[in-house]
């Protein structure tokens, strides 16, 4: 039993017989395998983990459901225009299942609304891996405007967690449109004085990247996201460039200045909640 | 476009190989027929480089100055390696906004011309921000105080197009495309075939006609050619009016239009469910 010591992380599982008898008996569905260091961790210990690799730190996407429990106060997030939903506005040949599918799994690309952040009262929108890999369409780029115009309105920082595959091509036209109409709603909130925190999470890519992402006044990022605004398979594939180690990582960016600090997710919150309070955002 | 329209069952691919016709007009041509000899180039991000693919600086509309930036991919191949067939880095988007900003220090209006397959998907470019450089333009351009209006003149690809189209009014030549991504591209994405290049680029919905009918752009405009000199007169006259127009109106009219031309997009057509 010793060698398993060499080949893979410690599980506290195969060192004890009894428990380890018991292994069969469990559902699959309780087990996930780090996907960086292969480890079995078992779902509600990395649920309590916030979903963050017991061994290596790796840190597993999270769905807007999670993220919004993760960075709300308890029920305090009250949910704006979640009655926005896409639809095939150019045809497009097989939009429409991939919208009945991705239906099934989250309600849209984003999330949007106001809540209150260690007390303080703040608009909170996050992205949805589980929505056609949180691909911007014109309903996430309406409901992202809109965030921004009732936060600027009302006089409050707004908090925004990008995980994204870039802009919708199912969408044409309208989804490359939706890069320009958030970045205006973005220099309005700028220009009234108000704080945007970005939070980047892995993979924000594309059009996210070249729109609201990098125009936050603060840019956190998770730990080891891919941040990029061309894909690494992009480049590699036109170009025949190989790609430096570590390329378009979160860490790499922050080495090259586009981002203000990695910040683990455990700590997540309680960074938002100091920035907010020293921009002078108290608590209600 | 040529006869074979009538024959050929997929227009909006033939659109797409006008757009990239190696023989038009490309961004000097058009700086050149409308600007002549007024014409002073201005060079150089002041953060990295001079990006030859951006061709920028000032020249005479009639009697008005005019800051005009182009995209331009170079007329033959010696030209094109020079412009990095006008795929921009970084520091090409940062020249433009540094020009466009001191368009609007001196109150002058801003002519953009656009021609690109796309912002260069590369290693420098990433390690540059080219993600940044892009997002940074589409926020300053919304609330630039002069007019600024753009043309595409071949291809707009996706994001390295829209970093010079966010203006008060967007005009295209009858034989451009604009799109989020490259006919290729989708089809290799979505049907692992990027043969499959001339059905996605009729699904993306992306020539000239198809974009004024979303209301996605003011003007299309007939393909001008080198000899045609009352054509670039009456381009020339045009694009005057407009700014002239653009120019009587205060600042906070014309950013406030620019806001509502970009805000209404994706708007109309996600009304919530009843």
């Amino acid at each position: 039993m010793d060698f398993f010591a060499f080949v893979k992380p410690k599980n506290e599982l195969e060192n004890s017989a009894e428990k380890q008898q018991n292994v069969p008996f469990v559902p699959e569905a309780m087990w996930v395998k780090c996907p960086k260091c292969n480890a079995l961790l078992l779902t509600t210990d990395m649920e309590e983990n916030l979903h963050v690799c017991t061994h290596c730190n790796h840190h597993f996407r999270m769905s807007a459901k999670q993220r919004i429990a993760l960075l709300a106060d308890k029920e305090t997030f009250r949910e704006h225009d979640a009655d926005l939903t896409s639809s095939n506005l150019l045809d497009f040949p097989g939009y429409d299942e991939k919208l009945e599918k991705a239906g099934k799994k989250a309600n849209e690309s984003v999330r949007c609304g106001e809540c209150k952040i260690d007390g303080v009262r703040s608009v909170l929108c996050v992205m949805d891996a589980d929505f056609m890999m949180g691909s911007m369409g014109t309903v996430t780029g309406e409901k992202i405007t809109r965030a921004f115009e009732y936060a600027t309105d009302n006089g409050l920082p707004i908090v925004v967690c990008t995980v994204s595959g870039g802009a919708r091509m199912q969408e044409g036209i309208l989804s490359l449109m939706q890069m320009a109409k958030t970045s205006g709603a973005v220099k309005r909130h700028s220009d009234a004085g108000l704080l945007y925190i970005t939070v980047l999470t892995d993979p924000t890519t594309g059009g996210v990247t070249a729109s609201f992402a990098m125009e936050g006044d603060i840019i956190l990022a998770e730990p080891n996201a891919l941040v990029a605004f061309a894909g690494p398979r992009v480049i590699e594939q036109t170009m025949r460039q190989k790609l430096p180690k570590d390329f378009q990582t979160s860490e790499f960016v922050l080495q090259k200045g586009f981002i203000d600090a990695v910040v683990s997710r455990v700590a997540l919150k309680s960074t938002i909640s100091k920035l907010l309070k020293m921009h002078g955002y108290g608590e209600e | 476009m040529s006869a074979t329209n009538s024959v050929n069952p997929n227009p909006a691919y033939d659109k797409v190989l006008a757009a990239r016709d190696a023989s038009k007009l490309t961004a000097v041509d058009y700086i050149k027929h409308m600007f002549g000899d007024s014409f002073i180039e201005l060079h150089g991000d002041r953060r990295f480089a001079d990006d030859k693919a951006i061709v920028a600086g000032l020249g005479m509309l009639y009697d008005t100055p005019v800051t005009v930036i182009g995209i331009e991919k170079g007329r033959n191949t010696k030209e094109r390696m020079e412009r990095n067939f006008g795929q921009a880095h970084p520091e090409g988007y940062r020249k433009a906004l540094r020009l466009m900003k001191q368009a609007e220090k001196f109150h002058r209006p801003v002519l953009c011309l656009v021609d690109t397959s796309g912002a260069y998907p590369g290693i420098g470019a990433e390690e540059r921000g080219q993600g940044q450089a892009i997002a940074e333009n589409l926020m300053e351009m919304m609330a630039l105080k002069t007019p600024v209006l753009t043309i595409l003149i071949g291809e707009g690809g996706s994001g390295g197009a829209l970093a010079l189209a966010v203006a008060d009014e967007v005009w295209m030549l009858e034989n451009s495309v604009y799109s989020v991504i490259s006919p290729e591209g989708c089809a290799s994405i979505l049907w692992k075939d990027s043969a499959k290049a001339p059905q996605a680029a009729e699904a993306l919905k992306m020539t000239a006609q198809d974009l004024f009918g979303f209301g996605v752009i003011e003007r299309i405009i007939r393909q001008p050619k080198a000899e045609d000199a009352a054509m670039f007169e009456s381009l020339k006259l045009l694009v005057l009016r407009t700014f002239e127009k653009n120019l009587a109106l205060s600042d906070e009219e014309l950013t406030a239009h620019r806001y509502a031309r970009f805000r209404k997009i994706g708007a109309q057509q996600t009304r919530e469910k009843e």
